[in-house]
């Protein structure tokens, strides 16, 4: 998320000249702090806030206002000419989990899956483990790779591997899986348009926080990312637009 | 005149017994605070700060281990009569379900209903095990028991075989496989580093002429200066796959690939020191072997190498040092699979990549940081051995064997 804000306070500050915005990053948490803290007017979170958060919140009697800014939505990636295309969310949770460990059991061929996860400290890594795994554990003795791209390298290279990264990396060098939430009914291709008519599951929405005692501070910056202008910035980063 | 220079001698005393003690206080202090932090462990509790966990008044249940309660919400461990007496399929709760099964307003203003809920649903179910927030514990219901938690123990964490310190509702801290990951990573990159190195070193000390040696000597310094990321980047694009595709194994990021760039990046030290041992041979004892008949070569293994030993031994383990605490490249090549290695073809995490992927995130204080900390401690213990024994080897007397 953090790319979609810097990007976004550039734009704004240029059209803005008399306005600054600092961003840093540091995770979702760390977000939600600072607004507590009051050291940020607005945070920047790639989850919903979560409940404990909110209770502190409200203890500091500050009401914070979210705004959806934009989606992410996570694809699931394996080896180019592996022959699996669709998956259904059990059989990704069985693989993620460790209890399915070939392909054949898939429909695939005969051959070891290989599932790399991200490091425990990205929000992706939570994010997929609450949507995919249904807050199971990832199995013990995983492969995590310290950033999306090194998944991609290695899932672009290992024949019998499966992995996942934002949309936004998809590239020729991996095969994205057809995923479905229904028991296998329909399997839906990771793409931006099925992504905004809702019809791929894996989605999430990245959020921003603000103190609405400082609203007058941030209103213009949130309606400049509302703007089409800020959507087209979110576009280009790779997120999917509000709208 | 000569009272100034007096004074100015005893300040420059003074100044340099100051930044001698400073160094050593900072160090001191570095270890002690180490050491405080990553020993809190111990005292932290196995569920989550801050949550506890609930079940039906008539579960006989006494307590549970983290191993337990991880397989509980992992659906792993499905009846209690695995853990308990009891009989009958567990249903295991978190209280993100309760909102799916109220509307929100049925809560009250600030959650003041949410207890009283949570233990209706506990009563109504006597196979649940709930894991709540402390603030929201269902206290004065008869039917709701909290499960007594114990603190995290040491035997669970250097003989736990599971890492995964972010699992709710219990982290499991199983530092085994890492430790074992460090030291099967360093001990393979030796082995592979060791013959090179010493080859290199020979070769350069006994037969190369001086110019190849005046190209050979900045050239393999110059290996040391590389940043490791970019060792660990060559590895990941250029050594990963062609490991792969040579053995036709499953995957590239094994064990074995991290000695290789471990070997690669311990080579400079070994080589350079060893060379500077073998260099230090006195010529008259060369030339006393070669006037007796012996031939360059006998020379070089029955005088030379014998003298260098000593220095020849604190290469290796200042090459062994290196490789145990170096993280980037490692953590790029290794895959990071907290598993118990059983071949060197397997995927592997070391302590270094641990804690240099994990502190950003884990919450200050946390079991989870606490955890790294302690990590931090066993690597400072392996390093200090090691750096210890390459004193003692050092020490020894040069002419052994002579």
């Amino acid at each position: 998320m953090l790319p979609l804000s810097q990007k976004a306070a550039e734009e704004f500050m240029k059209a803005l000249p008399s306005a600054t915005v600092t961003v840093t990053g540091g995770g979702s948490g760390v977000g939600i702090a600072a607004l507590l803290e009051g050291t940020t007017e607005l945070a920047q979170l790639s989850r919903k806030i979560k409940f404990d958060e909110k209770n502190k919140l409200k203890e500091k009697r500050i009401i914070a206002k979210e705004i959806t800014a934009a989606y992410d939505a996570l694809a699931v990636v394996v080896y180019p000419s592996n022959k699996v295309t669709n998956l259904t969310r059990e059989q990704l949770e069985g693989i993620f989990t460790g209890k399915i460990k070939n392909w054949k059991e898939v429909g695939g061929a005969d051959l070891a899956i290989i599932p790399y996860s991200r490091e425990t400290s990205s929000g992706t890594y939570e994010f997929f483990k609450e949507s995919v795994l249904r807050n199971k554990n990832y199995m013990s003795g995983i492969m995590s790779m310290p950033a999306t791209g090194a998944i991609i390298q290695s899932v672009s290279q290992t024949k019998g591997a499966i992995g996942y990264v934002g949309l936004a990396y998809l590239n020729k060098e991996v095969k994205a899986i057809h995923v479905s939430y229904d028991g296998g009914k329909t399997f839906v291709a990771p793409s931006v348009t099925n992504a905004k008519n809702e019809t791929y599951p894996i989605v999430r929405p990245l959020y921003y926080y603000y103190n609405m005692a400082a609203e007058a501070k941030v209103k213009s910056f949130i309606d400049f990312i509302l703007s089409d202008k800020g959507q087209k910035i979110v576009s280009e980063i790779g997120f999917i637009t509000v709208k | 005149m000569k009272q100034f220079r007096q004074i100015a001698e005893r300040m420059a005393k003074v100044m340099l017994t100051l930044s001698g003690g400073v160094t050593s206080l900072a160090i001191l202090l570095i270890i002690i605070f180490l050491f405080k932090e990553g020993l809190g462990l111990f005292n932290s509790a196995a569920v989550e700060n801050g949550y506890a966990l609930c079940i039906h008044s008539s579960n006989p249940t006494q307590q549970l281990s983290p191993w337990q309660i991880k397989r509980i919400f992992d659906w792993e461990i499905t009846d209690w009569s695995e853990v308990s007496e009891k009989k009958g399929e567990i249903t295991p709760f978190r209280l993100d379900e309760i909102f799916a099964m109220y509307p929100e307003d049925e809560f009250g203003e600030d959650y003041e209903l949410l207890p009283q809920k949570l233990g209706e649903t506990i009563a109504q179910n006597p196979n649940i095990i709930a894991f709540l927030p402390e603030q929201y514990l269902p206290n004065g219901n008869q039917s709701v028991k909290v499960l007594p938690v114990e603190n995290i123990n040491i035997a669970d964490f250097f003989g736990g075989k599971e890492w995964l310190p972010t699992a709710t509702p219990s982290p499991q801290f199983g530092a085994l496989p890492l430790i074992m990951g460090t030291l099967w990573v360093s001990f393979f990159a030796i082995l592979i580093a060791l013959p090179f190195g010493l080859g290199v070193a020979i070769y350069m000390s006994e037969l190369a002429g001086t110019r190849t040696r005046k190209f050979l000597k900045p050239t393999i310094e110059l290996l040391a200066g590389i940043p490791s990321v970019v060792y660990g980047f060559f590895g990941l694009v250029v050594l990963v796959p062609l490991i792969q595709r040579t053995l036709n194994l499953p995957v590239g990021e094994t064990a074995f690939a991290g000695s290789l760039i471990l070997a690669i990046m311990a080579l400079p030290t070994i080589i350079t020191i060893a060379e500077d041992a073998m260099r230090s041979t006195p010529r008259a004892m060369r030339e006393a072997s070669l006037a007796l008949g012996a031939t360059p070569w006998q020379t070089i293994y029955k005088v030379i190498v014998p003298h260098a030993s000593s220095g020849i031994m604190a290469a290796v383990v200042l090459g062994i040092g290196r490789a145990i605490g170096e993280t980037m490249a490692v953590l790029m090549v290794t895959g990071n699979a907290a598993v118990m290695l059983t071949s060197l073809f397997q995927s592997v995490r070391t302590i270094p990549a641990t804690i240099a992927a994990e502190l950003g995130e884990a919450p200050a204080g946390g079991a989870h940081y606490q955890s790294l900390f302690l990590l931090g401690c066993i690597l400072f213990v392996i390093t200090m051995i090691i750096s210890a024994s390459a004193e003692f080897i050092a020490k020894k007397d040069h002419n052994k064997g002579i």
